[in-house]
C-alpha cells in the first residue's frame, strides 16, 4: 500500500500555503499530522496531484490565554500538546479530556486539532468538544479571514463549511462553565468510539442547584457531532441530580442517527448514547460551585 | 514560494548520524529508513497507522513511521530500534523482554519497545494498567501481551533499584 505518486511542497507561512492551495485547482490536500490523510493516501481513497505542508507554518502554533477567559488555540497544536497544556486544562478542561480520547500515544504526538476538525469524522473526539465548548473556527483564503462557529461548521459525513481553498487557522475557546462532563465508550483505548457524549452544564447563579442550559454533544450517533437537544431542553431549568440524569439520558435517544455497521448496530449506539448522557452529566455533577 | 517537486533532497539524523538523500516525495519514513537505510529493525505491517509495528521515535517522541513521508523530516532526529540498541549486548528494556519471554514471532517487538522506551522516559512507575493502555496501539498478533506487560514492568522495576543502588 504506497500513495499514488504525488508533489510536496512545504509551505514556509500561512501566505504561502494559501498561495500553494489556491495554485493548486483542487488538486491539492494540505497536510498537518497526516493521522487521517496518509492513511487515505496508502489506500489510495484520495490521490492529490500536491500535498502542501504545513507543518512549518508558525502562524498555525501556540496555545494562548485571551482576555475574555478563554483560549486561541492554533490548528497545528497536537493532541499530546491539547491534553498537556496548564492552560487548556485550567480554561476548558472538557477539550484537554476529549485530547486524551484520541488514538495512541503515537497518534497524539503526531496529529492536530485542526486536522481532527478539518477531516471531521463523526466519531471524533474533537469536533464533538468544540461544538459543546460553543467554540469559533478561524479559516484564511483568498478572500480573507472568515470566523465560522463549531455548531455550524460540521456539515456531513467528512464535510465541512471549508471552502476548497480554505485553510482553518485555529479555534478561539471561549471559558468553560466549571460543570462539565466527557465519557465515550470504544472496543478499545485509542479505537474510534462507538458513542461518546460531551457535556458542559451551565447553573443559575442564584441557585447553583439548578440547571440554566446544557450544552451536550454525542459522537459516533450521527453523521457530524449531533447537538442533544431533547436532553438539553429537558435539562433548563431543571435541579440536576441522579435523577434529572437519567431522564435526561432517555430523552437523548430521539436525537440520534446512528450508523449500523460491524462495530455496532444502531440500536446498540442508541442505547449507548442514552447511557452515556446519562454518566456525562453525573461526572458534571460534583464539578458544579455550590455557591456563586 | 516552494514549487511542489515529486522528488527532493532531505538531510537529518538517523541514530545519532547525519543522512542525506534525494526522495520521491510519496516515500514513508518506514521504507526510507528499511529500503534506503538498511534499518530493517523497523517493520512494516498495516501501512495505514493501526498495527505500531513501524513505530519509531523522533525527536524523541513515538510517531508512526508508515504516516510520515520521508521528505517530511528536514532537519529532525529519528531513532528506530537499531538506536536504542547499545554496541553492546541489549538494553534494560530488551534484556527484560528476553528474560520474559515477550515476545513470540518478534514482529510486532521494535515497536513495542520503542513504545514502552518513551513510556518509560515519561514514567518510571507506570502501574499495569497505564502500560496496557500505552501498548494498545501496538498489535501483537500472536497475543502474547501478557509477558510484554511483565517485562515492561521488570525493567522499570530493575531501573529504579538501579537509581536507588546508585544514590
Amino acid at each position: 500500500m504506497k500513495p499514488a505518486p504525488f508533489r510536496y511542497a512545504r509551505a514556509g507561512s500561512l501566505a504561502e500555503a494559501t498561495a500553494l492551495l489556491a495554485a493548486g485547482h483542487g488538486e491539492t490536500k494540505l497536510l498537518a499530522g497526516g493521522q487521517s490523510l496518509v492513511p487515505m493516501l496508502n489506500m489510495r481513497l484520495v490521490r492529490p496531484a500536491v500535498l502542501v505542508d504545513l507543518n512549518g507554518v508558525r502562524e498555525l502554533e501556540g496555545i494562548e490565554p485571551t482576555p475574555d477567559g478563554g483560549l486561541q488555540i492554533g490548528a497545528l497544536t497536537r493532541h499530546a500538546a491539547l491534553a498537556a497544556s496548564p492552560a487548556v486544562r485550567e480554561r476548558a478542561p472538557l477539550l484537554a479530556a476529549a485530547a486524551r480520547h484520541v488514538g495512541h500515544a503515537a497518534i497524539r504526538n503526531q496529529g492536530t486539532l485542526g486536522g481532527s476538525v478539518a477531516h471531521a469524522d463523526p466519531a471524533a473526539e474533537l469536533p464533538a468538544a468544540l461544538v459543546a465548548l460553543d467554540a469559533q473556527l478561524r479559516a484564511t483564503g483568498p478572500r480573507g479571514t472568515r470566523v465560522i462557529p463549531a455548531s455550524e461548521f460540521f456539515r456531513g459525513l467528512l464535510t465541512t463549511a471549508l471552502e476548497a481553498d480554505e485553510i482553518l487557522t485555529g479555534a478561539h475557546v471561549p471559558a468553560q462553565e466549571p460543570g462539565w462532563g466527557f465519557v465515550e465508550i470504544a472496543r478499545r483505548p485509542g479505537d474510534f468510539a462507538l458513542a461518546g457524549v460531551a457535556a458542559v452544564v451551565c447553573s443559575a447563579s442564584d441557585s447553583p442547584s439548578r440547571v440554566e442550559h446544557a450544552r451536550l454533544v454525542g459522537f459516533g450517533i450521527g453523521d457530524r457531532p449531533l447537538r442533544l437537544t431533547g436532553a438539553e431542553r429537558l435539562l433548563a431549568g431543571a435541579a440536576l441530580d441522579a435523577q434529572t440524569a437519567a431522564r435526561a439520558g432517555a430523552a437523548a435517544g430521539p436525537d440520534c442517527d446512528p450508523p449500523d455497521d460491524v462495530h455496532g448496530s444502531a440500536d446498540y449506539r442508541r442505547h449507548l448514547a442514552t447511557v452515556l448522557t446519562e454518566r456525562a452529566l453525573l461526572q458534571a455533577l460534583p464539578r458544579l460551585p455550590r455557591r456563586r | 514560494m516552494p514549487a511542489p517537486r515529486e522528488r527532493l533532497a532531505v538531510r537529518l539524523t538517523v541514530n545519532g548520524g547525519p543522512v542525506e538523500r534525494v526522495v520521491e516525495a510519496r516515500r514513508s519514513l518506514a521504507d526510507f529508513l528499511r529500503e534506503d537505510l538498511g534499518l530493517t529493525g523497523t517493520h512494516v505491517g498495516c501501512e495505514h497507522g493501526v498495527c505500531g509495528a513501524c513505530t519509531v521515535l523522533v525527536d524523541g517522541r513515538s510517531v508512526r513511521s508508515c504516516l510520515l513521508f520521508a521528505a517530511q523530516l528536514e532537519g529532525a532526529s529519528v531513532t528506530t530500534i537499531e538506536g536504542l540498541t547499545p554496541a553492546e549486548g541489549l538494553s534494560t528494556l530488551q534484556e527484560a523482554f528476553r528474560a520474559c519471554h515477550a515476545m513470540q514471532c518478534g514482529f510486532c517487538t521494535p515497536g513495542m519497545i520503542v513504545t514502552t522506551t518513551e513510556l518509560l522516559a515519561d514514567q518510571s512507575a507506570p502501574s499495569t494498567e497505564e502500560i496496557r493502555e500505552a501498548i494498545s496501539g501496538n498489535l501483537c498478533m500472536c497475543t502474547g501481551y501478557v509477558n510484554i506487560v511483565r517485562a515492561v514492568e521488570q525493567a522499570a522495576a530493575g531501573r529504579a533499584a538501579a537509581s536507588g543502588a546508585s544514590a
